[in-house]
Formats: C-alpha cells, sequence, structure tokens
C-alpha cells in the first residue's frame, strides 16, 4: 500500500483551495454557489465539510476532484488524481468486486498479473477478500460501498509516486442502515491510519463529522462560504459531545439566517 | 477524534455483519422444465386438435382450409426429396449476411446518434420513423433500381434491420446512470475507454435488445422481399416455396411455407438471442422472469 517513488510535490499541503468561486448560469439568473472558499488540508489530515441543503459541499468535492471548473480561484493538489467515493458504490453491475478494483488499474494500463494482486491486496484491506468474484447485485450495501472505496483508493494508489495522496468522500455513508454506517465509519478509520491518506469528507451529520474528522469545517448555504472551524482530534467523549452541541448551534444558527 | 473511534470493531462483526445483510443467493430454478416445454405442447396440440375439427366439420372449403396432415405432408415431401435445404440455406443465409452487414452500419451510427446532438437532431427522428415504415415498402423501389439481384434484397433487409439495431444501441446509451461516466471520469477514463470501458458494456443490455429486434425485422423484410421479388436468378428460398404455392392455389403447401418461416424466426431466437440476454441478464442481476 506504499508508493513505489518517494517524490511528492507539495509536501506540506495535500489540496489547497484559495479564493474558489463558482457560479452556475450567467446573467441576472446567476447562482453563486461557492463564495470564496480558502481551505487548506494537510498530507494524512482528515476534514470534515459539513453543511445543510445548498451550502456547495458536493460542488467543492466537484471541483477538487476535476469534474467541475472552479469560476474564479485556485485549486492546488499534490496528487495527479485524487481517490472520489459518491453517496452510491456506483460499481460497474457487469464487473466481478475484483474487476471493478482492477477497473481504475486496467485504465491506467497495468499488467493483469499486477492488477490482480493489487486488486486483492485492496479488498482484504476493506475485509472483502472473500467477495472477489461476486457481482454487485450479490453483496450488500455496506459490501458495496467498501468495494468503491477500495475501487477509489486504487486509482489514487497508482499514481507514480504521490501515494494515496488525497480521498474524496461525498456523503458516503449517508444511504445505508444506522448499524452499518456505525461500522464503515470505523473501518474508514482504520483504512484512513492503514493508508495515511489525506481525506475530504463532505457529510450534513455533525455527529458523524465530529467522530471521524480532526478538522470540521461549516460552510454556510447559499452562498456557501467557511463559517467557522474546529479542530476535533484527540477529543474524549465529553468534549466531543460539547463540541457537537456547539457545532450544532452554530450550523442552526445558518439555518435560521435563511427564513425570510 | 480519530484516537477514541479507532478502537476497532471486533474482527468479526463486519463479516457477520456481511453475512446477515448480503442478499441471499439465488439458487437457479431448474425446475422450470414441465413449465418451459410441457406448457407449449400442450398448447400446440390444443391448437392442432382445434383445426382438425374445424376441417372435419367442412365449414371452408378445402383450398381455404387444409386438414393439418396435409400440411405436415407437404413439409415431409420437401424434406424427403432434399429441397427443404436448398429453401432453407438460400433464405437463412442471405438473412444472415444481411444481418451482419446492418450490424456493422448500424452500431457506428447507433454511437454517432447517441453522442453527437447534431446527429441525432438531424437523422434522430427519421431513423425512429424508419422503424415503423414496413419494409416491404421498399420492395418496389429496390426491384426499380437494382432489379431482380441479391442488391435489392439485401437493400430492403437493412432498411429494416439497421433502424431496429441503431435505435436499440441509442436507448441502451441513453439508459445509462449519470453517474457510471462520472466515475469513470474520476477513474481515469479518456473518451475512447470510456467508450470501451463502460458506455458500451453499460448499453449491452438495450442493444442485445435491438439485435434481437433487428434480426426479427431482417427475416421479415427478407420474406417480404423474396416473396415480392421472384425471379430464376435469385435463387430458390422460402419466399418463392411460398409464392409458388399462392399460384399453384395450393393452400397446403401456403401453411407449410408460412410454418417453415416461423420456425426458422422462432428457432433463431431461441437458439440464439434467448441465451445471449439470459446471461447478460443474470449477470447484472437482472434475470427478472427469464
Amino acid at each position: 500500500m506504499t508508493a513505489t517513488l518517494p517524490t511528492h510535490r507539495g509536501t506540506d499541503t495535500a489540496v489547497r483551495l484559495t479564493g474558489v468561486r463558482k457560479t452556475f448560469g450567467q446573467g441576472t439568473r446567476a447562482v453563486t454557489a461557492l463564495d470564496g472558499i480558502d481551505l487548506r488540508v494537510a498530507p494524512g489530515e482528515f476534514v470534515c465539510l459539513l453543511g445543510a441543503s445548498g451550502c456547495g459541499k458536493t460542488t467543492v468535492l466537484n471541483l477538487i476532484a476535476g469534474l467541475d471548473q472552479p469560476s474564479a480561484g485556485t485549486i492546488e493538489l499534490s496528487t495527479s488524481r485524487p481517490a472520489v467515493m459518491f453517496q452510491e458504490a456506483a460499481l460497474m453491475p457487469w464487473l466481478t468486486a475484483a474487476r471493478n478494483v482492477e477497473l481504475p488499474l486496467r485504465l491506467a494500463g497495468v499488467k493483469k498479473a499486477e492488477r490482480e494482486t493489487r486488486a486483492a491486496e485492496l479488498l482484504d484491506l476493506v475485509r472483502l477478500s472473500g467477495a472477489g468474484d461476486k457481482r454487485p447485485h450479490e453483496l450488500s450495501g455496506g459490501m458495496r460501498q467498501r468495494v468503491a472505496l477500495a475501487r477509489a483508493l486504487a486509482s489514487a494508489l497508482n499514481r507514480d509516486g504521490d501515494g494515496a495522496a488525497l480521498l474524496l468522500m461525498d456523503e458516503p455513508f449517508s444511504a445505508l442502515d444506522a448499524i452499518t454506517r456505525d461500522f464503515l465509519q470505523s473501518e474508514l478509520l482504520r483504512v484512513w491510519q492503514a493508508t495515511g491518506t489525506a481525506v475530504v469528507f463532505v457529510t450534513h451529520d455533525v455527529r458523524e463529522a465530529v467522530r471521524l474528522g480532526q478538522r470540521v469545517v461549516l460552510l454556510s448555504s447559499k452562498p456557501g462560504r467557511v463559517v467557522q472551524e474546529w479542530a476535533v482530534a484527540d477529543l474524549d467523549a465529553p468534549e466531543g459531545a460539547l463540541v457537537t452541541e456547539e457545532i450544532n448551534g452554530r450550523l442552526r444558527e445558518v439555518i435560521s439566517s435563511h427564513a425570510a | 477524534m480519530p484516537p477514541e473511534a479507532t478502537a476497532p470493531v471486533a474482527d468479526h462483526a463486519v463479516e457477520g455483519l456481511d453475512a446477515l445483510d448480503a442478499p441471499p443467493e439465488q439458487p437457479r430454478r431448474r425446475t422450470g422444465l414441465v413449465r418451459s416445454v410441457l406448457a407449449p405442447i400442450g398448447a400446440l396440440v390444443v391448437f392442432v386438435v382445434a383445426w382438425q375439427a374445424l376441417w372435419a366439420a367442412a365449414i371452408w372449403p378445402e383450398y381455404q382450409l387444409p386438414a393439418p396432415i396435409a400440411v405436415w405432408d407437404q413439409v415431409w415431401k420437401v424434406t424427403q426429396t432434399g429441397q427443404v435445404w436448398e429453401f432453407l440455406w438460400v433464405s437463412v443465409h442471405r438473412a444472415i449476411i444481411g444481418f451482419l452487414i446492418s450490424l456493422a452500419v448500424a452500431t457506428p451510427l447507433g454511437l454517432l446518434l447517441a453522442k453527437v446532438a447534431v446527429v441525432r437532431a438531424a437523422i434522430g427522428p427519421v431513423i425512429s420513423g424508419l422503424q415503423s415504415l414496413p419494409s416491404v415498402a421498399w420492395v418496389p423501389a429496390a426491384v426499380l433500381w437494382f432489379g431482380t439481384t441479391d442488391a435489392a434484397i439485401y437493400t430492403v433487409v437493412l432498411l429494416g434491420a439497421v433502424p431496429s439495431i441503431a435505435n436499440g444501441l441509442v436507448a441502451g446509451i441513453d439508459q445509462i446512470p449519470p453517474i457510471l461516466p462520472r466515475v469513470g471520469k474520476v477513474l481515469g477514463a479518456g473518451r475512447v475507454d470510456a467508450a470501451r470501458y463502460i458506455l458500451l458494456p453499460a448499453a449491452l443490455p438495450g442493444y442485445l435488445a435491438g439485435l434481437k429486434q433487428g434480426w426479427a425485422f431482417s427475416w421479415r423484410s427478407l420474406m417480404a422481399a423474396e416473396l415480392i421479388a421472384t425471379s430464376p436468378q435469385l435463387g430458390f428460398g422460402l419466399g418463392q416455396y411460398l409464392h409458388n404455392g399462392m399460384s399453384l392455389s395450393d393452400m397446403s403447401m401456403v401453411m407449410a411455407g408460412i410454418l417453415l418461416i416461423f420456425l426458422v424466426g422462432v428457432g433463431i431466437e431461441l437458439l440464439l438471442f434467448r441465451p445471449l440476454e439470459r446471461a447478460v441478464l443474470r449477470a447484472r442481476g437482472l434475470s427478472g422472469s427469464l
């Protein structure tokens, strides 16, 4: 799971957003989704982006992933391609779990034997060694999301030299039942520590953000701006509960400001 | 607050949850034999008995409704003399060649229609419209263009089959969930790789449905063409056999012709397209009632 070459670009930053604006539409009907977002994520850091609907969390992620271009401002990445996970697993239904994990490696021209080894390692990492031959429809929702995680890691781990520099996750557990979500949160933390990747995790769940992240960034809605940040690493349970309450209060204020 | 939260879940908890949550394995149904074989045979027996009864009642004259056994005798006769192999060869090889040409034309056409907006706006409605135009309408034009030659026949077959296959591919591509191409992009697929590894496999079920319909249309078009454009230089196919039956006012021969045409159409569908479709859908968990 380690990079083959130790050459890192921008070693102090996994991703840096400077004055990022995003406007959809043109003229008088233009909608500003993001208004001057500044955000820096350190290598190996776990940052949760939190906000109500319409705060542009997903837009931020799409911009970082290169699925969309900012209207203004700059985005610097230390990796040539971040790993991305969506709310749906979006596995290719005609491929087995192992083939799905191999897909990004195949796209990158990795040889068959190496692909298979790599996919087996990654499936092992997400505790699905026995499910490589299964098709997506034969897996549970939680298993599918873990295959999607392995596939996302495969796409990032393959880049020469920069390792698993950045993992972008867009509410990846929000469609799962409570028990599965709880398990997958623990699994994600385990995988994060095993791979040393930086994570930008988008969620609308304050408890999830405080449980997973080292830092929680609250965004306002319409347009999206950074409202406040909290360092939530190394908190014990009572401290965590206090911060959760504080963030909830602040989130409520932000939402109330939209009442007419 | 990772350090507190990373106390790993007891190792077997995740596996246990997977075992509980994974959908139960679907046992392959092997008990459908009675239903899938005996039911159609039963229906056939009922049909033949009703036919025999109607014939015995002599409501219609013999030249309109022959006895089932008379039709069977016709089939037996051409089988005995070996002529049936000639009919089948002439017609089936034409249908297959016509279908393969249609496939080669319709696949790039369908990709263009699906992915290039201008092409779709320009000729999309025409291609859809052609699907509902009976291809027999092209026979007079094709005969005037090419005379009673193979070229005329292939023209009619292509005009029947190409729109179906192209439309099937377009429908297949239109129905791809938008998330899959996005995933392809974040996994590093360029345009060509996206088409090869994501769009085409994702569109396969719709494409196969188009192929199935394309085969049906090419077989129909071929019979229409053979039936109308008869000439010694075209050889003697099933359509000509049917035409001869009509000329001779021999109803048993006409019905034998219809029976043979039906058997070929159904045979190819059951032996080729049905298993193919079933395999593709089952692999994706879409087997449904198949």
